[in-house]
């Protein structure tokens, strides 16, 4: 799975060859500057022994030599940085891309069946992990390990006995910063759980300050509040303390190999071993930067495998199949608006049956109102017919045409939809208004807001129809309601779905746009969920729906006089456990 | 850091050994670091000794090896050093962060409801949690670094002075100009990074709408016109990032540039020191170490600032809430409008209600009395001012003219305690918190917790008996918040917590909307009836107006203006809004027992 999740990032990384052997190249000549350097120093300090017996011209050599290097190294450094750069932004750019895409083409089955958050998190946090762990991490990666064996070969030629020592004793820091990594686990974890406790609290404590107050219960909850403040302070603090012992000991680590060198070299050029002062230098300058990659390593390690864990998961969500594709489908013509369903099944899970066997029909421009229970499949038969699941079985038909072979877009387009949850782009009052016709006129986009009353409060807004509204803020869910009917009025669509389209609005202004409803549905073919008694008294046929089969279809009093399931229904829900009438 | 935070230095005193200590060993530790290049060149000179002819050295083994362990020695010193500063500089940060948020905490609690407005549950949330957070991580590493740090630079500095004040003046001007490149590296990105933040926001929030309005994305055909949108937000994300790496990325270069033209600069001056006679080459290689340490110390230096500056505007953000009082005006008995000569048991006088400079009034010029005893409804639509009336009486909110009494005494001349003590309220919002039944219910009297009669007697009056018995009766757990509980059972059990309280009023706002008609029904007339053998007053809002027919008498709000008062029958003949209402729940020929709407949904709703 790994070799394979490899693979896929491999050839996303390919598309930028140029990127690519840059990083290399610069990666390689910038370890190679940075490893030079200390040998040219080392060899200056040779060249200064001792009062008269100072070699300059062989020492300007040597500093041409290191300003090259380092000049070399000032470039090669920063390229490094710009090309890895652009390698990992192009590629979660890509990622990015290719998920958004993914999103506008998987059916509504996915979607709905996974929490919003957790694709979300795909497309932003895991596709930034990706970039950074295993782009950013192999050029660590890369330059850690050519660090790590130019060192070794460069202390080898230079003094092999202490070039051993530096080579052992130094991975030791590693070991360290990996046993206390170890330890202070538990302690992190022990400090997550406290964390988590005192944060739940005090979101719930924060949320309900006002009902605290009101329940005079201040004291009790600043008690509570201590307690898990207090457990999180006793947490945090070991973790924080024993985490932070790293530093400290890696460090340690690193003076006794320090130290180490010192007394071998030094041992060694007293005896004429073979080691110069400026060898010793270079040894020096060496063991304090040979702990670095490797601790660079050891970090990188532990975020690629997070990196391939993410990568995982988008490739996951890139490989789910879409919807079947539409193209070459011709394009639904609506005439009379027929909508006709005949032996429709369907279910949201296998096994699990909820629509069987459905046949109905409404003739253009009816009123079809669904009513029923929670779960009994109102707002699936919704989704059907807007095609955003399509029936596992039988047919649905506008006019005739199959809806399966038509366009999606031709179908959706034909049909306003109201639903209960509202949905607002984050834009302008006009943009979210204009969204169904962007070709509508100002003076067009007044009337439809003035009849559903919502002109008032749009004109109330800073800045009128031009005002930035954004998901959460600024309009209360009435109002956003309102919007999302305007819009709809605006566009005079050949069909509606409403689905409860004003359960935020209250009874007052309900009662005010009810007349521009009846405009609106007026010739239309419409589907209405459970709604005021008059719309669904006033609608041609009354389906009840129990566990996704229609029950009883019907008008109102013939349902009543049935007394059936819409009988049992009404009575409980409108009448408060009164008498139904049935005086009409 | 330090100036703007006066009010955070109480929180420190708790710990002033700790917060002295951390640095002090962090120091030590430091000069045990600045000792080892002054040591090796002292085993250079010292310990190898004059070159003999034909290589080798006329060396003192016996100084190298005692130097040698010197430095290990230093090494285990420092080590011992800090670990003691670690754990000192952990104590205070988490320790103080501890005192903090206790504070915080409190303080949030002593604050009024129109803070809480003004302030917003995120923000203080965000105060409580993540700001502290971040100031705790500023203080430890404050405490570890701000002595350290640059004890190392300027000591490296200061000790080569005392090696060779010629080369010394190598490190005067590198330190600087490091110091001013850092600097000036990190000045240009920050404000990059956040912009590209900001593009990053605008691509999630991209993301974010076109799952929540998947519907409605696809039913106006929108897909291309989003794939289009999001591929440009993603793009200007790309290059925001790219401007803002291309000059981070000079940080490393630039640092490393500067260090080893200070070193060539270094062996030059030394070359010609050591060659005149003033210098020995253990000193050269002593001063290039002392060179390399400062790079690692500076780097750390930088991303120091960052964090303390960081932790700096999070501990100047809660200063701000500490420094917050309640808003609330409390009166004395003896002030002018303490009581009132009107009549009544409560007394409502010319009332009005502005939340927050320049909003429109939420309410305008109300009057009315209730006697003991009374129910009163309140009906209209949303927004009209039900809430904001009702939220008057326990003086949650000042009034902005006018006067509400109780008992002749006006409410904020009242003690908050006194007050509330009187009132139980159900509030629109429902709220339950993690625990089990009985505990929730136990907000409303915590004498009663075990008094499993009264428990049950209030969950039978709300209708919540057979909930609690079917989730496991009153030791049931209840999640954060009441998630495991349904929108209307949610509501039962809200209202039973208030009827725990047998206050002398009781205050139900809007609390059945998600119950069905005929559990409405049977709650009503239950609290009622207890009501009568406790003679307690109620207020009820509604938009239902099948809830408040029974009412002695009924407030009829549109626009924050009391436009009807009276019982049912005089509301149907003298209030058109009323009547409206009413026939829109009832339909217009009185056809019975009919209301508003046809759902099956008013059970799963949640808020």
């Amino acid at each position: 799975m790994n070799k394979k999740t490899l693979r896929r990032i491999l050839s996303l990384v390919k598309k930028y060859p140029l990127s690519l052997i840059a990083v290399v190249i610069f990666a390689a000549t910038e370890v190679a500057a940075t490893l030079y350097v200390p040998v040219l120093v080392g060899d200056g300090v040779d060249l200064i022994t001792g009062a008269g017996q100072v070699d300059f011209s062989a020492l300007s050599a040597v500093f041409l030599k290191t300003g090259v290097s380092v000049a070399a190294g000032f470039v090669s450094k920063w390229l490094v940085g710009v090309f890895n750069n652009r390698l990992a932004f192009y590629v979660v750019r890509d990622i990015r891309n290719a998920a958004f895409d993914k999103i506008t083409a998987l059916p509504l089955k996915y979607l709905d069946s996974h929490p919003h958050g957790d694709t979300l998190s795909r497309i932003v946090s895991d596709a930034d992990e990706v970039s950074d762990g295993l782009v950013m991490g192999f050029t660590q990666l890369f330059t850690g390990v050519i660090t790590i064996g130019g060192t070794i070969a460069l202390m080898m030629i230079t003094n092999w006995k202490i070039a051993l020592i530096v080579a052992f004793v130094t991975p030791l820091s590693v070991f360290t910063s990996r046993f206390i990594a170890k330890r202070s686990y538990t302690f992190f974890k022990k400090q997550t759980i406290a964390r988590s406790e005192q944060v739940s609290f005090t979101e719930e404590a924060v949320s309900n300050l006002k009902t605290a107050q009101a329940f005079l219960h201040e004291e009790e909850n600043a008690r509570d509040f201590n307690a898990y403040n207090a457990a999180y302070k006793d947490a945090a603090m070991s973790a924080t303390f024993y985490s932070s012992l790293t530093n400290p000991l890696t460090r340690f680590v690193n003076n006794a190999v320090y130290a180490l060198v010192v007394l071998f070299g030094a041992l060694q050029i007293a005896s004429g071993g073979g080691l110069t002062v400026g060898g010793l230098t270079k040894f020096l300058s060496y063991a304090n930067q040979y702990t670095k990659p490797f601790n660079e390593i050891s970090g990188v390690i532990t975020e690629l495998s997070g990196a391939f864990v993410c990568a995982g998961r988008i490739f996951e969500l890139l490989d789910e199949p879409e919807e079947v594709s539409d193209k070459g489908n011709a394009k639904l013509s609506v005439t009379e608006g027929n909508v006709e369903l005949t032996d429709v099944s369907f279910s949201y899970t296998k096994g699990q049956r909820l629509i069987e066997h459905l046949t109905l029909g409404a003739k253009g421009g009816k009123r079809v109102a669904i009513v029923g229970r929670t779960g009994s499949g109102k707002t699936t038969l919704i989704n059907l017919l807007m095609r955003f699941y399509d029936a596992d079985a039988g047919k649905i038909t506008v006019d005739g045409q199959d809806i399966k072979e038509v366009t999606r877009e031709s179908l959706r387009s034909r049909y306003g939809m109201v639903l209960q949850e509202t949905f607002l782009k984050t834009g302008t009052v006009r943009e979210n208004l204009k969204i169904g016709r962007e070709s509508a006129s100002d003076e067009e986009m007044f009337a439809a807001a003035k009849a559903c009353h919502a002109h008032g409060f749009i004109c109330r807004l800073p800045q009128g129809y031009d005002t930035f509204i954004t998901e959460e803020v600024n309009l209360s869910a009435g109002q956003k309601q309102l919007l999302c009917i305007a819009r709809i009025m605006l566009c005079m669509p050949d069909m509606l779905i409403l689905d409860e389209a004003t359960s935020s609005v209250d009874t007052r202004t309900e009662q005010k746009i009810s007349d521009a409803f009846d405009k609106l549905m007026k010739g239309r073919t419409c589907f209405i969920v459970a709604h005021r008694l008059s719309t669904i008294k006033n609608a041609d046929i009354i389906l009840v729906m129990e566990q996704g089969n229609v029950v009883e279809q019907g008008n109102h009093q013939a349902l009543l006089k049935k007394r059936g399931a819409y009988y049992k229904l009404y009575s409980s829900q409108f009448a408060g456990g009164a008498e139904a009438s049935e005086e009409n | 850091m330090l100036c703007s935070m006066k009010k955070l230095f109480p929180y420190f005193k708790f710990y002033k050994k700790e917060c002295v200590l951390a640095p002090l060993f962090k120091l030590l530790e430091a000069a045990f670091e600045l000792l080892v290049p002054v040591v090796v060149a002292r085993i250079v000179d010292v310990g190898l000794g004059a070159p003999l002819e034909g290589g080798g050295y006329n060396a003192d083994n016996g100084y190298i090896v005692r130097m040698s362990f010197l430095l290990i020695a230093l090494g285990l010193v420092g080590l011992v050093c800090a670990v003691a500063a670690q754990y000192f500089a952990a104590k205070a940060a988490t320790g103080v962060s501890y005192k903090i948020k206790n504070a915080l905490f409190s303080k949030l609690q002593s604050l009024s409801y129109a803070d809480y407005d003004r302030l917003g549950t995120s923000a203080m949330l965000n105060r409580m949690t993540g700001d502290v957070q971040q100031f705790q991580t500023g203080v430890n590493m404050f405490l570890r670094l701000f002595l350290r740090s640059p004890l190392i630079v300027f000591g490296a500095m200061i000790a080569a002075f005392c090696i060779d004040p010629p080369s010394a003046w190598v490190f005067a001007a590198v330190i600087p100009a490091l110091f001013l490149a850092v600097a000036a590296i990190m000045g240009i990105t920050t404000p990059l990074y956040k912009k590209a933040q900001e593009k990053s926001d605008r691509v999630v929030l991209a993301a974010r709408e076109n799952l929540t309005g998947v519907r409605v994305v696809r039913a106006f055909c929108k897909e291309e016109e989003e794939k289009e949108n999001f591929r440009e937000r993603n793009a200007a994300l790309t290059r925001g990032r790219e401007k803002a790496g291309a000059i981070g990325a000079l940080m490393n270069p630039v640092t490393f540039a500067l260090v080893n033209i200070a070193v060539i600069f270094l062996l030059k001056i030394g070359a010609i020191r050591v060659n005149g006679g003033a210098l020995t080459q253990g000193s050269v290689i002593a001063l290039y170490n002392l060179m390399s340490q400062i790079l690692v110390e500076l780097v750390k230096f930088a991303n120091l600032v960052v964090t303390v500056t960081k932790a700096a505007a999070c501990g100047s953000r809660i200063e701000g809430v500490l420094n917050m009082n309640s808003s609330l005006c409390r009166m004395s008995e003896n002030d002018a409008d303490a009581r009132t000569k009107k009549r009544g048991y409560i007394v409502f006088d010319n009332v009005s209600l502005t939340y927050g400079n320049g909003a429109e009034s939420a309410l305008k010029n109300i009057s009315f009395t209730v006697e003991k005893g009374e129910t009163v409804g309140i009906i209209g639509g949303t927004g009209s001012g039900k809430s904001s009336l009702v939220s008057l009486l326990p003086h949650f909110y000042d009034v902005t003219c006018g006067g509400v009494y109780l008992e002749g005494k006006n409410v904020a001349a009242y003690s908050t305690r006194e007050l509330r003590k009187k009132i139980a309220i159900v509030p629109q919002k429902v709220a339950l918190f993690k625990g089990t039944v009985r505990s929730n219910l136990a907000w409303g009297n915590p004498g009663a917790k075990d008094d499993d009669a009264a428990l049950w007697e209030a969950l039978d009056c709300a209708q919540a008996s057979d909930v609690v018995k079917q989730k496991g009766g009153l030791d049931a757990a209840v999640e954060q918040g009441g998630g495991n509980f349904s929108g209307g059972q949610k509501q039962r059990l809200s209202v039973a917590r208030a009827l725990m309280k047998d206050a002398e009023i009781l205050i139900l706002d809007d609390s059945s909307s998600a119950l069905d008609y005929a559990t409405e029904r049977a709650m009503t007339d239950a609290i009622a009836l207890r009501r009568k053998r406790k003679n307690q007053t109620a207020f009820i809002v509604s938009q239902r107006a099948s809830s408040l027919i029974n009412a002695d008498k009924i407030i009829v709000l549109d626009e924050g203006e009391v436009i009807g008062a009276g019982t049912h029958e005089e509301l149907l003949k003298t209030c058109s809004v009323y009547r409206e209402i009413y026939e829109f729940q009832y339909g217009k020929n009185g056809d019975g027992a009919t209301s508003g709407r046809i759902s099956g949904e008013k059970e799963a709703e949640d808020e």
